[in-house]
């Protein structure tokens, strides 16, 4: 007797992989206007295995939520997350402010407890801060297991086996829900929203709350000092014969 | 018109908003270029000859849902695993 799973899908409202980020002009972060954002591509590949998930096991899966923190325009993110097959969603609104990994996993502590999950499927990073930390804290402070850059997941009653990508090779642990994924960028290959499917999720419930809803504090502990742009590479130089290029490289000390 | 033609229109033209920048601006050039191959097919009277080209349609929404996807795909790769 198998206990039926309940999917949560954390999702986050990115800038789109596309842009070139800019940096602002007092160097604390990068330009958010007039930028086109879109769902962080890892969290789009943990929303595309949680539908897979049901697709390929007929009656296990109870729901799927998913849930964003972000401002109010993270509903759009939602909204795809929606399209694509999961059931409802919540957004935990907390205006422009950066929310550092530690916060997110505390947010996402209360809604596993709200929602009663038991399983969790991140994606392993977020395209802009590139932190890859809120799965493993998550799973630190609600005391899972976890499985983290999953390139294959099979679920077979409470028993779930993941083939993880490590270095030079691919480990395969098996874990007893409840479990806390990661996903890798060669999981599975996510699936378009098409414009019926959006039209339709207008219709799927979203939530809304803010971080003192859930009795969080967003307390960021570190601070930015600066951020740049890294060193342009410097422009190389065309030699006319051999020679010259002997005591070019000479000069560099490669020969 | 011809509710299945509008259907097509409208999907593709949603399709359209991700249509990639470096590309010639993205939405800009798609919508005048799907605009352009809908009337060149305004012609078409004969219900064989619409439904030939109502399929043509579905093949460049899969055909785009694949350059989104790889493009992606390949973007991601190059920045984290190259």
């Amino acid at each position: 007797m198998s206990s039926k799973l309940k999917i949560l899908v954390p999702v986050k409202r990115v800038i789109d992989y596309a842009i070139k980020p800019r940096i602002n002009k007092t160097q604390t972060g990068v330009q958010k206007t007039g930028v086109k954002f879109s769902i962080n591509p890892f969290c789009d590949i943990a929303v595309e295995e949680a539908v897979r998930i049901r697709e390929a096991n007929k009656g296990a899966v109870e729901s799927i939520h998913a849930v964003s923190i972000g401002p109010t325009k993270a509903q759009d993110v939602l909204r795809t997350s929606l399209a694509k097959g999961v059931d409802s969603s919540t957004l935990i609104d907390v205006g422009d402010a950066e929310v550092e990994p530690l916060v997110v996993a505390k947010l996402l502590r209360k809604i596993v407890e709200r929602q009663q999950s038991n399983l969790i499927i991140l994606g392993k990073q977020a395209i802009d801060d590139d932190s890859n930390q809120t799965g493993q804290m998550l799973a630190g402070l609600l005391g899972w297991p976890q499985a983290t850059n999953a390139s294959k997941v099979v679920v077979q009653g409470d028993v779930v086996t993941v083939t993880r990508e490590v270095d030079g090779g691919a480990e395969t642990i098996s874990a007893q829900l409840p479990l806390i994924i990661t996903t890798d960028l060669r999981l599975n290959e996510p699936r378009y929203a098409t414009l019926p499917n959006m039209m339709k999720a207008k219709k799927k419930p979203l939530e809304k709350l803010t971080a003192a809803d859930l009795e969080v504090e967003i307390q960021n502990r570190l601070e930015i000092l600066k951020v740049e742009e890294p060193a342009a590479r410097s422009a190389g130089v065309k030699v006319a014969n051999v020679d010259e290029l002997i005591a070019k490289l000479q000069a560099a000390k490669a020969l | 018109m011809d509710p299945r033609v509008r259907q097509l229109y409208k999907s593709l033209l949603w399709m359209g908003r991700d249509y990639p920048y470096s590309r010639r601006q993205g939405i800009k050039y798609f919508r005048t270029k799907l605009h352009r191959a809908f009337m060149s097919q305004s012609h078409l009277q004969h219900e064989l000859d619409i439904i030939r080209a109502l399929h043509r349609g579905e093949y460049v929404i899969k055909e785009l849902e694949a350059l989104y996807f790889l493009s992606r795909y390949r973007a991601v790769k190059r920045s984290y695993y190259d």
